[in-house]
C-alpha cells in the first residue's frame, strides 16, 4: 500500500454519500471503481482524508429506458454499458467508443460516473455525451439538479460537480431511425489515451445530414465541439469542414504530438467519421 | 509447437516446470518475503537533475508516527559504509579513465533525478513514505548535461569537478592506420549518424531488498531481485561493508525479470543492510513503478558516427566509427561491457579487410546505464545493418545482394573479424536464403501491390547479426541423495528463462533420473557454493557444459562402485541410458541404485567418502558467436503515420536447442522488446535532466495485439567452442529486430525520398516526416 493515511466509508443511500461529503467541507472523494482515484492516492497526487465508497448503494448501476431516454446509473461499469444490448440499441455511439477505453481489467472496474466526473481530457465519454446531447443528474445538499452535457465539462478535470455533488446518472436521448454516429479515435496503442479522437451524431433527411454533432477529444481542456466544421457538414462540404477546424479546434501539444500533427489528425479522423455518419444504420 | 508430455529428453519442447507455480500465484519474489517485525524502507530520491545539496533536515520526518530510523550520507560516512566500485576498462589493461563509483547516498551533490539522497525507515511502508515527504533537502540547481552530445561539448558543465570533459572511459579496437588509408582510397563511403535510443527494462516484478541483521552472529542474510547473488555477495561485502562473505548471505528467490538491469547491486540492497544492523529488526524496500523508471538503470543512449568504405563492385573494404555511450550519473558495475561488445562486434558478419572504433562512454547527469539485453551487441548490430542498407541505396544495388557478397563465407570459418575477434562458426548465406523462404521473400511485391490498394505503404526488411555471447566461468554442482535421486546446485540465476526445466531435461538424459525427481536449487549463497549468475546469454554454454562436466563426474565417481555391485572390472563397464552395463553381458545396474550405495552407514570401501556428489565446471573461453537472421514487413497509414508490424520471420543460428519451446520463448521476448526499441520506447529527459517518460502513460511497451505471429525457425549450427555446441539465446530477437523493422520503414518511406530516420518510429514522427516530404515534393 502506497497511500497516505484516509478514513473511509461505505455509503447506504445516495443521500447517505452526499451527507458524508458535506461532512468533510468538501475534502472527500467519492470512490467508485476507483481506477483513476486509487492511482492518483498511490502517486500521493492526492490525499484526501476521507472516501467515500458508493459501490454498494442499490440500484446506482441500472441501465435502462425511461420515456425516450436511456438511463445510466452513475456505477454502471464500462463492462457493463460495454455488453448492454440496451446501449447498443438506443445509444450506438456508447457502445462503440467502449472497446477504446482502457483494457479488460480496467473496464471490469471502472464506471461510467467516475469517468464524467473525473473528466479527463482525453476520455472517450465525455465526449460522446455531449454529442449525444445527454442531461447529468447530481445530488447535493440542496437536492437532485440536471445539468446538459454540455454545460458540465468545464475545463481540465473540471465540472459541474460541487464538492458535495454526486453524479446520480446520465440520461441519453434513445436514437431514432433517423439517428446516426460516427466514433474514430486514434491512440498509441489501442487502449490508450487518445492522442485525438472524435465522437458524432446526427440526423438524417434523405440524402443530408441535420443536427450534426461533432465532438473532438483531446484536443483541448474539456471535449470540444467543433461548430465551424458541423455547419460545413449540414450543407454538404466536407472540405469546407476540414478547413473549418483550424478555426474549431486550438490543439496543445503534449510530449508525442505537436499541435500541428494533432489538427492534420483531427481531419483525418473528420473525413472517416463523416462517412461512417453517411452510412445506413445497420 | 506442442509440448511433447511424457518425453523429457535434450532437445524436446518441455514445458516449464515453473509456470504452474507462477501462473497460479505461488511464486515466491522478494516483495513477498515479510519477516517478524518487519520494518519498511522507503528513498527520498532527488528531484533535481543535477543539483548542489546544500543541507538535508531529517527532524520533522525523525519525530513523524512511526518512523524507525533515517539514513544520510553522514550516518554512512560514520559508519565508514563503502561505495559501489564498478570494473573499469583500465582493469583490463586500457587507458586511465575516470571511475565514477556511487555512494549509497548521495552527500553534497545529486547527478540525476532520482539519485538516492535518503533512506527513512518505519513501521509501515506508508508511514515511511509520509515520513519521507517532510525529509527537507536544500538544494542549489546546476545546470545539466543531459546528452552524450551535450556532455562532451566544450566548456561543458563538469558533472564530477575533477573530471573536466565528463569522459568515464575510452575504448579502441581495429587498426587505425590501416583503416585510414583504405578510406583513403575508396571508390565510395557511405556515413551514418545514428541514435540507439534509451530505453527501460521495466521488468514486471520491480526490484526489492530485505534484509535481516543477526545480531547474536554479526551477520546478515539478504534477499534482494537479482540476477546475480554471489556477485552481489562480494560486491556488498567487500566494497560496502568489507567484511568477509561468511557474514553475508544473499538470496535471490524468484526473479521476476532483468534483462541486465539486475544485474548490478544498487544503493538500496546495502541500505536496507545498514538500516536493518541499525534497529535491529529486517527492513524490506520495494520499488514502486514510478521509482523504477526513476531509478532503474537504463540501456542503449548511444550516438555514433559510421562509415563503410567500397570498391566499385560492392564489396567492403573498411569499417570505421566513433561512438558515444552515455553512462550516466555514475559507472555501474558492468558497464563496461556495453561499450566492449559493441566495438568488439564492429564489422558484424561482414568479411571486411579493415576496421577501427573508436568509443567514449560519457558521464551524463541520468539515471546510470547497464547492460539491457544484448549490451551493445544490438549497438553493434544496428550500426554495421543501418549502414549496409544505405549503401544499397547509395550503391543502387540489392541490399540483400549486397550482404551475399560480403558476408564472411562459411569456408573463411573460423574467422577473425576487424576487431581480431574470432567466429567460430556460422552459414550466414544459408541461414538468409532459409529466413527468405519462410518469410515468402518472392510474395512480397505482390503483398506491396495490395497495400498499396489499401492506401497503406508497405516496406520490406532485413538484418544479420551476430554477438558474441557467453562470459566467465560457472560451476553447476550435482548432488544425490540417500534416494538416490539428484539436486541440480546452479551457479547461475534464471529469473523467467526456465532453467529448472531445460537443465533437468538434460541431466535426465545424461544420468537416467526421473525428470520429476530432480530438484533445483539456485539463488542462495548458503546453499549453492559458488556462482556468477545470469546475462550475457551465458547459461547454456557456461551452466549447461558445466553440468554436463558434472555428470560426466558423477559417472566417472560411481564406476568403480557400480563395478563392485556387478562383481565386475571397472574396465568392463559401459554407461548407457542411466545404467552402467558389463559390456557382452545383460548384468546391469542403474545409477539410480550406485548412488544410494554412498550414503551406506557402515562398510563403505575404504577409498570412497560419504555421498555422491560432484563439482562441475566450464569457461566460455572462448565464447560463441551466435547469429541470425530477420526478416519484416511492415505497414504504414500515410494519413496517421501509425505503423502494423504485419510479418515478421527469424531464422537463428543458436548452435544446438537444448529445448525449442523456451529458446523459441527467449528469441520472441527479444523480438518484442526489439520492437519497442524500434516503435515505441523512449526514455525522455528534458535539459534540465528531468524525467519526462516517468510513468507507463508516457513510456509505450508493445501489447501482444501490436506483435504479429512470428514465423521462423533455428538453423543449428553446432558451435565449435563447447561439447554441447550450444550459442547463447537470450539476446537475439532483441539484437536483430531494430535494424530489421528500421529497414522495412526506410523501405517504405523510400517513395518519399526520406532516407534517415532515428528510433523510436512513432506515428507521430513518421507522420511528420512524410509530411514533410511532400510538402518538399509539393
Ligand atoms: C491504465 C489506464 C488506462 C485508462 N485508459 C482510459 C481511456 O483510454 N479512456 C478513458 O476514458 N478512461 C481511461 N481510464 C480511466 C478509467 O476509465 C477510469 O475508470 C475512470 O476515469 C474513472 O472511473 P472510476 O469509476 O474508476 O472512478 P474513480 O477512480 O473511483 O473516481 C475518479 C474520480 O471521480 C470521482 N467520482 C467517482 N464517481 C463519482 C460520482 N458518481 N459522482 C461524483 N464524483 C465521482 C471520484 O471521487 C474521483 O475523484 C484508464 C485508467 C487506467 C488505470
Amino acid at each position: 500500500m502506497k497511500p497516505a493515511a484516509f478514513a473511509y466509508a461505505k455509503a447506504h443511500s445516495i443521500e447517505h454519500a452526499v451527507e458524508l461529503l458535506g461532512k468533510h467541507d468538501g475534502e472527500a472523494r467519492l470512490l467508485a471503481g476507483g481506477q483513476s482515484l486509487i492511482a492518483s492516492l498511490n502517486m500521493r497526487l492526492a490525499s484526501p482524508p476521507m472516501l467515500v465508497d458508493i459501490n454498494d448503494i442499490a440500484g446506482l448501476d441500472r441501465i435502462d429506458m425511461t420515456d425516450g431516454h436511456v438511463l445510466i446509473g452513475a456505477m454502471a461499469r464500462h463492462a457493463d454499458v460495454e455488453r448492454s444490448s440496451i446501449i447498443a440499441k438506443h445509444a450506438p455511439l456508447i457502445s462503440r467508443a467502449m472497446p477504446h477505453i482502457a483494457h479488460a481489467a480496467i473496464r471490469n472496474r471502472g464506471t461510467i460516473g467516475g469517468s464524467l466526473a473525473y473528466a479527463d481530457p482525453a476520455a472517450e465519454l465525455p465526449a460522446c455525451m455531449v454529442a449525444l446531447g445527454a442531461k447529468l443528474e447530481i445530488a447535493g445538499l440542496q437536492g437532485r439538479r440536471v445539468v446538459a452535457a454540455e454545460d458540465f465539462f468545464k475545463g481540465m478535470f473540471e465540472t459541474a460537480l460541487g464538492p458535495n455533488d454526486m453524479l446520480v446518472a446520465v440520461h441519453v436521448p434513445a436514437a431514432t431511425a433517423q439517428t446516426r454516429v460516427g466514433f474514430e479515435e486514434l491512440a498509441r496503442r489501442h487502449g490508450d489515451y487518445a492522442i485525438v479522437g472524435l465522437a458524432a451524431a446526427a440526423q438524417v433527411a434523405g440524402a443530408k445530414l441535420s443536427d450534426v454533432r461533432l465532438v473532438y477529444f483531446s484536443v483541448g481542456d474539456a471535449p470540444v465541439r467543433a461548430r465551424g466544421a458541423e455547419s460545413a457538414i449540414a450543407a454538404g462540404d466536407i472540405d469546407g469542414a476540414a478547413a473549418a477546424l483550424s478555426k474549431d479546434l486550438l490543439p496543445t501539444a503534449d510530449l508525442e504530438s505537436s499541435a500541428e500533427v494533432k489538427l492534420h489528425l483531427a481531419g483525418v479522423l473528420l473525413r472517416r467519421v463523416v462517412r461512417q455518419l453517411q452510412e445506413a444504420r445497420a | 509447437m506442442d509440448a511433447v508430455v511424457g518425453k523429457f529428453g535434450i532437445g524436446q519442447p518441455v514445458r516449464r516446470v515453473e509456470d504452474q507455480r507462477f501462473i497460479t500465484g505461488k511464486g515466491r519474489f522478494v516483495d513477498d518475503v515479510t519477516l517478524p517485525q518487519q520494518a519498511y524502507g522507503v528513498l527520498v530520491m532527488s528531484p533535481h537533475g543535477h543539483a548542489t545539496i546544500k543541507s538535508i533536515n531529517t527532524k520533522a520526518a525523525l519525530a513523524a508516527e512511526g518512523v524507525l530510523c533515517i539514513l544520510t550520507a553522514k550516518d554512512l560516512a560514520d559508519e565508514k559504509i563503502g561505495m559501489l566500485i564498478p570494473a573499469m576498462p583500465e582493469d583490463f589493461g586500457a587507458p586511465k579513465g575516470y571511475r565514477a563509483s556511487r555512494p549509497l547516498l548521495a552527500a553534497d551533490r545529486a547527478r540525476c533525478v532520482g539519485d538516492r539522497i535518503a533512506f527513512v525507515v518505519a513501521e509501515t511502508e506508508e508511514l515511511a513514505r509520509s515520513a519521507a515527504e517532510l525529509v527537507e533537502v536544500d538544494y542549489a540547481p546546476l545546470p545539466a548535461v543531459v546528452t552524450v552530445e551535450q556532455a562532451v561539448a566544450k566548456d561543458a558543465q563538469k558533472i564530477y569537478d575533477d573530471n573536466p570533459g565528463n569522459i568515464a572511459f575510452i575504448m579502441a579496437m581495429g587498426n587505425k592506420e590501416k583503416t585510414d588509408e583504405v578510406f583513403a582510397k575508396a571508390k565510395h563511403v557511405v556515413k551514418l549518424k545514428i541514435n540507439n535510443n534509451r530505453v527501460s527494462a521495466n521488468s514486471i516484478e520491480t526490484r526489492a531488498a530485505n534484509a535481516d541483521y543477526a545480531a547474536e552472529s554479526d551477520s546478515f542474510t539478504l534477499y534482494t531481485t537479482s540476477q546475480n547473488p554471489h556477485g552481489t555477495r562480494s560486491q556488498i561485502a567487500g566494497q560496502v561493508f568489507k567484511i568477509p562473505e561468511t557474514r553475508l548471505r544473499v538470496i535471490s528467490p524468484d526473479v521476476g525479470g532483468g534483462f541486465g538491469m539486475k544485474g548490478s547491486v544498487y544503493p538500496e540492497d546495502a541500505l536496507v543492510m545498514v538500516a536493518s544492523r541499525r534497529i535491529s529488526r529486517p527492513v524490506k524496500w520495494t520499488s514502486t513503478r514510478a521509482e523504477a523508471l526513476l531509478g532503474d538503470a537504463h540501456g542503449r543512449d548511444q550516438v555514433v558516427t559510421g562509415e563503410l568504405a567500397f570498391d566499385d563492385s560492392g564489396k567492403i573494404l573498411g569499417i570505421r566509427a566513433h561512438s558515444m555511450h552515455a553512462v550516466g550519473s555514475h559507472v555501474t558495475a558492468a558497464a563496461f561491457a556495453i561499450s566492449m561488445f559493441s566495438v568488439k562486434l564492429l564489422s558484424g558478419v561482414y568479411d571486411i579487410p579493415a576496421g577501427f572504433i573508436f568509443a567514449q562512454a560519457v558521464l551524463t547527469n541520468t539515471s546510470p546505464m547497464a547492460p539491457y539485453r544484448g549490451a551493445g551487441r544490438p549497438e553493434a548490430t544496428y550500426l554495421v545493418e543501418r549502414l549496409i542498407e544505405r549503401a544499397a541505396v547509395i550503391l543502387k544495388m540489392d541490399p540483400i545482394a549486397l550482404r551475399m557478397k560480403n558476408f564472411v563465407p562459411k569456408s573463411k570459418m573460423p574467422y577473425t573479424n576487424t576487431s581480431g575477434i574470432v567466429y567460430d562458426s556460422g552459414d550466414f548465406a544459408h541461414v538468409t536464403q532459409e529466413c527468405l523462404k519462410l518469410a515468402d521473400y518472392d510474395g512480397f511485391k505482390k503483398r506491396r501491390a495490395e497495400s498499396k490498394k489499401n492506401g497503406k505503404l508497405r516496406g520490406w526488411g532485413l538484418a544479420y547479426f551476430v554477438e558474441e555471447a557467453a562470459i566467465f566461468n560457472d560451476r553447476m554442482d550435482l548432488r544425490f541423495d540417500p534416494s538416490g535421486q539428484v539436486t541440480i546446485l546452479a551457479g547461475t540465476h534464471s529469473h523467467g528463462q526456465g532453467h529448472a526445466t531445460v537443465y533437468a531435461q538434460m541431466v535426465s538424459e545424461w544420468l537416467g533420473v526421473p525428470f520429476e525427481n530432480i530438484r533445483f536449487i539456485q539463488g542462495d549463497t548458503n546453499e549453492v557454493p559458488m556462482g556468477r549468475g545470469t546475462y550475457g546469454s551465458r547459461s547454456m554454454m557456461v551452466g549447461g557444459n558445466a553440468l554436463k562436466n558434472a555428470a560426466d563426474q558423477i559417472v566417472e565417481k560411481a564406476k568403480p562402485m557400480a563395478a563392485r555391485m556387478l562383481e565386475a572390472a571397472a574396465g568392463d563397464l559401459e554407461f548407457k541410458d542411466g545404467k552402467f552395463k558389463v559390456v557382452g553381458t545383460d548384468k546391469a545396474i542403474e545409477l539410480t541404485n550406485v548412488a544410494k550405495a554412498f550414503y551406506a552407514p557402515m562398510f563403505l570401501p575404504k577409498d570412497v567418502g560419504v555421498g555422491l556428489e560432484s563439482a562441475g565446471t566450464f569457461a566460455a573461453e572462448p565464447p560463441c558467436y551466435p547469429n541470425g537472421c530477420h526478416t519484416c514487413e511492415i505497414e504504414i497509414d500515410t494519413q496517421t503515420g501509425v505503423i502494423a508490424l504485419v510479418r515478421y520471420t527469424a531464422v537463428d543460428d543458436v548452435g544446438k536447442v537444448m529445448n525449442h519451446l523456451l529458446a523459441e520463448g527467449q528469441v520472441h521476448g527479444g523480438i518484442a522488446q526489439g520492437m519497442g526499441q524500434a516503435l515505441m520506447e523512449h526514455i525522455v529527459y528534458d535539459n534540465s535532466g528531468q524525467l519526462l517518460s516517468g510513468s507507463f502513460m508516457d513510456y509505450a511497451m508493445p501489447r501482444a495485439e501490436d506483435i504479429p505471429d512470428l514465423g521462423g525457425e533455428f538453423a543449428e549450427v553446432p558451435s565449435t567452442t563447447n561439447p554441447l555446441g550450444v550459442k547463447g539465446c537470450g539476446e537475439a530477437g532483441a539484437t536483430g529486430a531494430p535494424p530489421a523493422i528500421m529497414a522495412a520503414l526506410l523501405d517504405a518511406l523510400k517513395p518519399y525520398g526520406i532516407e534517415e530516420f532515428d528510433m523510436p518510429a512513432t506515428p507521430q514522427r513518421v507522420w511528420a516526416a512524410l509530411n514533410k516530404a511532400s510538402v518538399k515534393a509539393a
